[in-house]
């Protein structure tokens, strides 16, 4: 024999144990390449992070769980209200969305078992996970406002969650007379888009302006500061003088309670009987999370600010209205901005990376009128373990603004909401 | 032991096979800006295209913003939340996504 060197049966062993290693760590590795990802709820916030997931990683399962055929968009449901737009026009389905690779099961999300990391679908079957995207959006807490229930926003319809609840307000408003009056009942912080119910007020403001102007508006407020409020106010005193009249919550404009049966909203100072009554409740995260235990007492979901995930249970990440994102407000493009951040730092921890802190931006456009626009902005970052706003960034549009201005905001918020539900559905 | 150590050298390397079917990961802020600026944006839409873009033409565009030399509805609010360093890769990223 030379003096090659012959491996010992020791050294034999050794190299075996290396190839079952290696082959332990690439069946690992492989099955998180193609780790299975389950994101309930396909609004502005699920159907992005599924579709990004899916962009991030094309070896990733990635599966949706939403309980509607079809999604009905809330942004822009104002001007449906007002009667500037169809129903048809918030619609989209989710063929897109599969055809991009990404499992649809159309049913609700019924039970969430995060040490078994499964969920169970309406009709019975259990889905696994690695991990789980929560974005439920909202649930009405029915009976936290007295008088008001499931059975009482059929007469005092939300409208809060768009859809039939849309139209039903602007049936309403067709059928009320001239002179009538209108209220809407506006609850404290925190709530799904903090400008959506003074916009609401405006374009209402636009309709009976144009049809009924001897009516009234009523804005009875939970609150006395509200986003974009200066904006929102010298508008008002421009385009609807007279017609809008604002009770702030240090007026006593609080409900206290409603009766559905003769439309009477009570406050501590008084009773109004309106014709048309808007009742916006107060929110909570959709009830899967709460069933997930993703809730804290507040009912909202308290999350990691760079991973999105919980901070009560592991492996769940909460994104969009359901979660509290520190400074970001409950929006849609918040909820799309998050979704993106979210699915790539699941992609990196499901390879075993450190994901990177994000940065975040939300724009909201409110119209005042179909050709008046006024928006809000902002930046944020991780900070002291929530969101927190970037110094010196963000803001609203300008007062002193000239009209070509508040014309170029209205046609960016159309286009807006054409490229966000392209990237979201399309 | 050896082979423990074998494996552990093998191990980052399979992680990174795991990631590199990944679409590469857009550098903090980036990937908010589809929430406006569509990635097939036509020409046609009021709201101009980044995808694809020369990367020094946004940097300057987005410096423009932060600084009011270039008139803007909403764009300076958001530029004023980026420093140079961090818009390079953010300008970089758009540049490369055609
Ligand atoms: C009147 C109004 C105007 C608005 N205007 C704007 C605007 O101009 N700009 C803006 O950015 N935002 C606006 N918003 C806010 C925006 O609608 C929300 O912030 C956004 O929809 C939140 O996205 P999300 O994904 O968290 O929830 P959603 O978009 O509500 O999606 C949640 C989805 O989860 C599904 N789901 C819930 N539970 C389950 C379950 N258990 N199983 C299966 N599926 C489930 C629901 O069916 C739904 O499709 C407006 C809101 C309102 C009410």
């Amino acid at each position: 024999m030379d003096n090659k060197h012959r491996p010992t049966r020791r050294e034999l062993i050794g190299v075996a144990a290396t190839v079952a290693m290696s082959l332990a760590v690439s069946r690992r590795a492989i099955a998180q390449a193609g780790a299975r990802v389950i994101v309930i709820g396909g609004g502005f916030g699920g159907a992005s992070c599924a579709r990004a997931l899916k962009q991030l990683n094309p070896l990733l399962q990635v599966t949706l769980v939403e309980q509607n055929p079809t999604f009905t968009a809330c942004p822009f449901s104002n001007d449906v209200i007002a009667g500037d737009r169809s129903i048809k026009q918030q619609q989209f389905g989710y063929e897109k969305v599969a055809s991009g690779g990404v499992t649809v099961v159309a049913q609700a999300a019924t039970k969430v078992d995060t040490s078994a990391r499964t969920v169970t679908v309406a009709d019975g079957s259990v889905l696994a996970y690695d991990r789980l995207v929560l974005a439920p959006g909202i649930d009405l807490r029915f009976n936290a406002l007295p008088g008001y229930d499931e059975a009482a926003s059929e007469k005092m319809p939300h409208a809060w969650k768009a859809g039939e609840q849309t139209l039903l307000l602007r049936r309403q408003l067709e059928a009320m007379e001239d002179g009538g009056v209108v209220a809407i009942a506006v609850p404290a912080n925190p709530y799904r888009c903090p400008p959506g119910p003074y916009e609401r007020a405006s374009l209402i403001a636009h309709y009976l302006k144009t049809k009924k102007p001897r009516s009234k508006l009523i804005i009875l407020d939970a609150k006395d500061a509200f986003s974009k409020q200066h904006l929102f106010e010298s508008a008002w005193k421009e385009l609807y003088p007279g017609l809008i009249e604002r009770v702030s919550l240090s007026q006593g404009g609080k409900v206290a309670s409603v009766d559905s049966s003769t439309n009477t909203l009570v406050t501590d100072f008084g009773k109004h009987t309106v014709q048309v009554a808007n009742v916006i409740p107060p929110q909570r995260a959709g009830r899967i999370a709460e069933i997930a235990g993703a809730t804290d007492k507040s009912g909202w979901c308290s999350i990691d600010p760079v991973t999105f995930e919980s901070k009560q249970v592991s492996n769940v990440h909460i994104i969009g209205d359901a979660c509290i994102a520190g400074g970001m407000p409950k929006s849609a493009f918040s909820a799309n901005a998050q979704a993106k951040a979210c699915a790539a730092a699941v992609v990196t921890l499901l390879a075993g990376g450190t994901p990177t802190p994000p940065k975040l931006i939300n724009t909201c456009y409110s119209l005042v009128a179909p050709d008046y626009g006024i928006s809000v902005a902002g930046v944020y970052q991780p900070k002291n373990g929530l969101l927190a706003d970037t110094e010196g960034a963000g803001g609203v549009s300008p007062l002193d603004a000239p009209h070509e201005f508040r014309e170029r905001e209205a046609a960016y918020a159309r286009s807006w909401f054409d490229t966000i539900t392209a990237e979201v559905f399309g | 032991m050896k082979a423990l150590r074998f494996a552990f050298l093998i191990a980052p390397t399979i992680a990174c096979l795991g990631t590199a079917a990944a679409a590469s990961l857009p550098p903090p802020g980036a990937a908010s800006c589809s929430g406006c600026h569509g990635v097939h944006e036509p020409a046609s839409s009021a709201i101009p295209r980044i995808y694809g873009r020369d990367a020094n033409e946004i940097v300057s565009v987005m410096t423009a913003f932060r600084d009011g030399s270039r008139p803007s509805t909403v764009m300076s609010r958001i530029a004023k939340g980026f420093s140079d360093d961090e818009l390079r890769p953010i300008a970089a990223w758009l540049a490369s996504q055609k």
